[in-house]
């Protein structure tokens, strides 16, 4: 009699290899456009007045306090219902930049706050034009000193980039998961995806950390 | 746009989604209590002189800051059957929380003590304390301090991250959602009010935790 299921085989490493390269893709993308975005709004809240950052201050509050799941979904159906579906990376690109960006922008906020007022005030002494001051003192001197937390941020969307499984983005975990109904062979697969993820965050962190150690006084 | 919200259904099913937002409260608070003794136990043992001990703690804290959440849920839910050990959704996102956020906590909790110098236990023992009395009075206290607002971000990561029931048929209150809307086809109006709804717990619980810690620490913090 044929059994239901089929052992996992090397015909299966194709399926696994998309996985694998369709969750670095996204995280790639997130961590770049959220970067980048995080960049300017990070620069704009540490500029602007009060009410300008209570504003985007709530924007952002919302982006981290509602589940990224929920997000997902949410966003994905909202572009449906108006009638022009996305494609699930598409979607789901867009979801975890903005979701990058809400912790990036922080990230770079306390950064640029942490270049001392008496820092801009010398270099504009030395006759530079503020956007002088802001290219070679407060960019590179704010972004050294967040750079672990820039690094944190980026590993965390390494891992919450598994969860653009639930809008349909065959991504690694979702391979596996459609695998291990095919094979019933759950914990083979399982560690080679846990593996995999460690592989990639466990280095980063201790780069990290030991950044962090090198940079503390 | 051409959508027509439909509140109505949403209302008359609000019962159930209070009652999945209590599943989803219930789990995290079980998650972090559970996790905050192991977290305990494995600062205790990564301080610890014995290799094999610390060992152990490095590999638990390594594995659950390095791999995602949602491999730890499926890791609980599916692989463990391997072993036939079959776990219930909710059984299978509550351990899968209590190792990360052990993991977590771990590090939290020896930053924390590690940041107290050694020589204020010296210091009390010279003024005549016991051991019990210098940690009760002195070392903890201060310790509190440190890892209040830590713990409090891991406690609304716990919230947050539970939703992750919904892809294992937990019911909770994304899982309610999400069954409560394939039955009635308004995905867009049952997952707003489910976003509001956490948006409303979370704030509740940093609300909360920063009351608690006026009265703790009574303003210096």
């Amino acid at each position: 009699m044929n059994s239901l299921f089929t052992p996992l085989s090397w015909s299966d490493s194709g399926l696994i290899l998309t996985g694998v390269w369709n969750t670095i893709i996204i995280s790639v993308v997130a961590i770049v456009v959220g970067t980048i975005l995080g960049l300017i709004v990070g620069f704009l809240r540490a500029e602007s007045n009060r009410a300008v950052n209570v504003l985007f201050g709530s924007v952002l509050d919302v982006l981290r306090s509602v589940p990224l799941i929920i997000q997902l979904i949410l966003f994905s159906t909202f572009v449906g219902a108006m009638g022009n579906p996305l494609a699930p990376f598409v979607a789901g690109s867009i979801v975890l930049s903005l979701y990058t960006m809400a912790f990036m922008s922080e990230v770079f906020r306390s950064g640029f706050e942490s270049v001392s007022p008496s820092m801009q005030t010398a270099a504009r002494s030395l006759g530079m034009t503020k956007w002088q001051t802001i290219y070679h003192i407060r960019l590179p001197i704010g972004l050294r000193a967040v750079f672990p937390s820039w690094l944190g941020v980026a590993l965390s969307v390494i891992k919450d980039s598994a969860l653009v499984s639930v809008i349909g983005y065959m991504e690694l975990l979702r391979t596996s998961e459609q695998l291990i109904s095919r094979t019933q062979q759950p914990l083979e697969i399982l560690i080679g995806v846990g593996i995999f993820y460690f592989i990639i965050s466990y280095p980063l962190s201790h780069y990290g950390r030991y950044v962090e150690r090198k940079m503390a006084i | 746009m051409d959508y027509e919200f439909h509140w109505n259904v949403v209302f008359q099913n609000m019962p159930q989604l209070l009652n999945g937002a209590f599943v989803t409260l219930h789990v995290s608070v079980l998650a972090m209590l559970l996790g905050v003794v192991i977290a305990i136990l494995l600062a205790i043992a990564k301080m610890n002189n014995t290799k094999f001990f610390s060992q152990v703690a490095t590999v638990w804290v390594e594995i659950a800051r390095n791999t995602p959440a949602l491999f730890q849920i499926y890791m609980a839910y599916f692989g463990l059957g391997a072993f036939g050990i079959h776990l219930s959704p909710y059984v299978a996102v509550l351990s899968a929380l209590v190792f990360i956020n052990a993991g977590y906590l771990t590090e939290t909790f020896r930053g924390g003590f590690q940041s107290i110098p050694s020589t204020q236990y010296s210091a009390s023992k010279s003024l005549g304390m016991t051991s019990i009395q210098s940690y009760r009075y002195i070392i903890l206290p201060q310790m509190l301090r440190r890892i209040y607002h830590p713990m409090t971000n891991q406690f609304v990561w716990s919230i947050l991250m539970s939703s992750l029931g919904i892809l294992v048929g937990m019911s909770e209150l994304s899982g309610t959602t999400q069954r409560l809307q394939s039955l009635s086809f308004r995905t867009l109006e049952f997952f707003i009010v489910a976003a509001v709804m956490y948006f409303i717990i979370t704030k509740l619980v940093l609300f909360g935790s920063s009351l608690l810690a006026r009265r703790l620490f009574k303003g210096e913090i």
